[in-house]
């Protein structure tokens, strides 16, 4: 073995890279309290003043407070830039200095130079003419290729926030490799997987050699890059803090190369902790400087910052990078795998203060420590800053090293990447489904000019006929735009970091999306169970509906809405996987708009549930405002219904409560008498 | 056999330990001045509602009751004694931690046929919170248009019973907050030995809305939500008092 990994359980991972095997043989589940936990030190909390300081003046200053305009970012492209040198103790900025955002022009050059006009400053010229005229944008690329029709149903939003004009995101490096092996080993692997491509250069194998190529080129920047710090990631890290700064600087390495849709940072607490803990046992280390050390990469994963326009801040509700870090779950083995990382990284929420970024998210399972469970209670009331998703639920499709991108997309770290697909709005469609193809906003033919929808009053059978072919037709655009956006995307603007920290054979998930299910889906039950009088313009375009009668809402755990919403969401999965997908991609599809459903209600017109035109839809898989009349027992039933192997990129529902409908404040609980009475000392 | 049922909370919390399935029951022949659900108080309307459809309910989420169950409130819960009876008897088949949230009024040590099937409901409830309004019986019978006699016998009942109770009382600036009337409730609570909680409770106003809504006057018009932190105190009060009942020096 080699020196750095002394005191380490051996096995397959020495031979071979797996993160995940040497996690399992190494790992130490943590059964505690948080008694452990150290504060933030000094030099922590002086960072952090200059973080605040900074970002008060960036909120001055109208959201940006620097912009590169001139050059290029890469990987290698800035020098080291520092909050203050002395005291930080995990480095690395994107840029020359921290709050400056660079500019990455790949994605498309328009929205490069829009992001930086809206923000006040203005790209150079020259860079400007280089990606206009000599070096053709990923987004030059697919309105190269788009047809008329994916056009139409662009503008119309009846498909919205296609990653067409920015980075897709959702593709996690598996960035503990570099802490694991160093740089030298993984080019070394890469080199034995050229190698090992097919020797008939069918147009495949020709990419997947020029892919590798690139991801060895990014590997040694990502090497020299570590240097410019002072750091040495050529061989594997020697202690926790070596660990957490070569996992940072990967992850680095692709944000300095991508303005994803959403960057995530994978899994990395539990693996972090193995060498924490070794440090800990041979006295390297003491718990405060581990906790330091944690600090300070969380600190720099919130200041992540990207170049991005208004237009995209409203789509996204705010500017978010969605540093997810996926923490705890259970292993495939039956031990739990809470650590006393898991614990430093919540801590981060107390020596810090609160912060959406990284989104920290706990893989929830019943089997979790109790300690664990209770601490994550106390953190989540004290930050409001904790995401929960069902480990249970997806350990069984992916193990126990898969890690969350964005919000709910989950993916095994390293061996599994995504290609973003934003969503179809199905309320929309079923609009231009009574239509014949009209779009009810715009009167423009956005559909096939089916037979529209006649008569007084809607019927059910008839409307799910039209319906169903409007979805057909949507789904067949929809994947076809798709596979245009990745192909493009994979030529003019490769995730080269990312790539390099993943297996030569990747699953490829194609994900899909749908918006406006619970619009939908009471819609439909409104046409079933009550009466749905159209209303028709001078024209004949349906542009509103009068609802007589009650009818059942999805959200009250009634099965008469609840089926028609799990229909819908297995009807258009079946159909997209109807679809030839751009490199066998694997196809799924999520109901999770927890902002842009505010976006995609604007663009559509009155719905048969009584939804006003131009009204939000409810976020993801939520039911509609409201609507759930039943407590959230009832409205969550109803959600969980919802075919998770239908939907496998994620069903997202957002919750709010008001603290007290949550139980009772600490100090008026009903708590045992004995205790008040202070008969229990 | 069915109920006349208000309405359901299918993720009750406050109602009970764990998470609740929480049926309101229809009608109350209390006129408690600080009511929030005075649309319970009719005893006709709502909607009847079948045992059998409310385990069923209850049984299809029980994943999400861990170390909760079900808890009848309203309304007067004790104005449906025989389904409540029913309800229960289904509920504890099924192992369910079952709960009443009751103002007592209905019980009168007189009535010895509703004191027979009492006998027959305590066994199937695992707690019983009792909410006692005023200690004083004139202060009672102006705050609430009932007597509270019938209600601190049924507490007595209660003890004698060996039925698990939270005392709840709620606390009402300038009306149920006097330190005077709280020591006297502490004491006559010192003297139950069944109580495992007391649960003290701020009033609030969002209940006023609702008086609004269905015409009626709202008698506590202008006054203000009690201070949560001086409810913190006022508990303090009430547990001196059963200090002092039970001879307890600390």
């Amino acid at each position: 073995m080699r020196p750095e990994w002394n005191d380490f359980v051996g096995g397959k991972w020495c031979e071979e890279i797996n993160v995940r095997d040497f996690i399992q043989k190494n790992y130490t589940p943590y059964d505690g309290d948080d008694t452990f936990l150290a504060g933030a030190t000094q030099n922590t909390k002086d960072l952090w003043a200059q973080v605040l300081d900074l970002s008060k003046k960036e909120r001055e200053a109208g959201g940006v407070l620097d912009m590169d305009t001139k050059v290029i970012s890469t990987i290698t492209s800035h020098g080291p830039g520092y909050l203050d040198k002395s005291k930080e103790t995990i480095v690395g900025f994107q840029t020359d200095k921290p709050f400056k955002r660079s500019m990455q022009p790949y994605g498309g050059i328009r929205m490069a130079e829009k992001a930086c006009e809206d923000n006040g400053y203005k790209v150079d010229p020259e860079i400007s003419e280089f990606f206009s005229v000599h070096r053709k944008t990923h987004n030059a690329g697919c309105f190269d290729a788009y047809n008329s029709e994916m056009r139409a149903c662009r503008s119309s939003h009846v498909i919205t926030g296609l990653p067409d004009a920015y980075g897709r995101g959702r593709i996690i490096g598996d960035y503990r490799r570099i802490a694991l092996y160093g740089i030298d080993r993984l080019i070394e692997d890469k080199l034995e997987q050229k190698d090992s491509t097919g020797r008939v250069m069918t147009d495949d194998v020709i990419r997947l050699r020029e892919e590798i190529s690139e991801q060895i080129v990014a590997l040694k920047m990502m090497k020299e890059m570590a240097a410019s710090y002072g750091c040495d990631i050529s061989r594997p890290a020697t202690n926790v803090q070596e660990a957490i700064q070569a996992t940072y600087f990967g992850y680095l390495s692709a944000v300095k190369e991508q303005n994803g849709a959403a960057m995530s940072l994978g899994r990395t607490s539990t693996f972090l902790d193995v060498y924490a803990q070794r440090d800990l046992a041979n006295g390297t280390f003491t718990e405060e400087q581990i906790q330091e050390f944690v600090d300070h990469f969380i600190m720099k994963l919130r200041l992540i910052k990207f170049a991005r326009t208004p237009e995209y801040n409203q789509l996204f509700a705010g500017d978010p990078v969605w540093v997810t870090e996926s923490l705890a779950g259970v292993g495939i083995d039956g031990r739990h795998m809470v650590t006393k990382m898991s614990f430093r990284y919540l801590n981060t929420l107390t020596n810090l203060g609160a912060s959406p970024e990284p989104n920290l998210t706990v893989l929830w399972s019943t089997r979790l420590p109790m300690n664990f469970k209770k601490y994550c209670a106390k953190m989540s009331i004290q930050s409001s800053s904790i995401q929960y998703e069902n480990d249970d639920l997806m350990r069984v499709t992916h193990g126990d090293d898969y890690g969350i991108a964005c919000c709910v997309s989950s993916m095994v770290i390293g061996k599994q990447m995504q290609f973003f697909g934003a969503r179809a709005n199905l309320a929309k469609c079923l609009l231009y489904s009574l239509n014949g193809g009209v779009d009810e906003v715009t009167r423009k033919q956005v559909g096939p000019k089916y037979r529209k929808v006649e008569g007084d009053v809607l019927n059910y059978d008839d409307v799910m006929e039209k319906f169903t072919d409007m979805m057909e037709w949507l789904a067949d655009v929809y994947v076809n735009t798709l596979n245009v956006i990745h192909y493009m995307h994979d030529k003019y603007c490769y995730e080269r970091a990312q790539m390099a920290l993943h297996d030569r054979d990747v699953l490829r998930y194609f994900a899909t999306g749908i918006a406006g299910l619970s619009v939908v889906t009471d819609s439909l039950s409104a046409i079933k169970y009550a009466t749905v009088k159209p209303i028709r313009d001078e024209e004949g375009i349906i542009v509103d509906f009068e609802t007589t009668g009650d009818f059942p809402k999805y959200g009250n755990d009634d099965d008469r809405a609840d089926d028609i919403a799990k229909n819908l969401v297995k009807t258009f999965m079946t159909m997209i996987r109807r679809h030839h997908t751009y490199r066998d991609g694997f196809p799924t599809m999520s109901v999770l708009t927890i902002t842009s459903n505010v976006t995609y209600g604007k663009a559509t017109g009155n719905t048969p549930d009584g939804r006003k035109k131009g009204q939000p839809f409810a976020p993801g898989a939520n039911p509609m405002h409201g609507r759930d009349t039943h407590g959230a027992v009832a409205s969550l039933s109803s959600v969980a219904k919802l075919p998770f192997n239908h939907s496998q990129d994620g069903i997202s529902n957002t919750f709010t409560i008001i603290p007290g409908a949550l139980g009772k404040e600490d100090q008026i609980f009903a708590s045992d008498l004995d205790i008040d009475l202070g008969l229990d000392k | 056999m069915s109920g006349r049922i208000h309405s359901i909370e299918t993720f009750g919390t406050v109602d009970g330990p764990g998470v609740r399935f929480v049926i309101f029951v229809q009608g109350c022949p209390m006129r408690c001045a600080y009511c929030h659900n005075p649309d319970t108080w009719p005893m006709t309307g709502g909607k009847l509602m079948e045992v059998s459809e409310l385990i069923a309910e209850y049984k299809r989420n029980e994943s999400f009751y861990h170390g909760g169950g079900i808890t009848v409130t309203g309304g007067e819960p004790l104005m449906q004694v025989d389904f409540l009876i029913e309800l229960f008897t289904e509920a504890k088949k099924e192992g369910i931690h079952t709960c009443i949230d009751t103002s007592g009024i209905a019980f009168n040590k007189e009535n010895k046929a509703f004191i027979e099937k009492l006998d027959v409901l305590m066994p199937l409830t695992d707690l019983v919170m009792l909410d006692i309004k005023h200690i004083d019986p004139q202060k009672h019978l102006e705050l609430t248009e009932q007597k509270n006699e019938g209600i601190l016998d049924f507490a007595q009942y209660l003890s004698d019973k060996d039925v698990p109770v939270w005392i709840r009382h709620v606390v009402v600036p300038g009306l149920t907050d006097d330190d005077e009337y709280l020591h006297k409730l502490g004491y006559f609570i010192g003297g139950l030995k069944n109580v495992k909680a007391l649960d003290v409770l701020p009033y609030h106003t969002m209940g006023e809305a609702k008086y609004k809504n269905l015409g009626l006057e709202y008698k506590l018009a202008g006054v203000p939500a009690m201070d949560k932190n001086k409810v913190v105190e006022k508990k303090q009060v009430i547990l001196q008092g059963i200090r002092e009942r039970r001879n307890l020096v600390l």
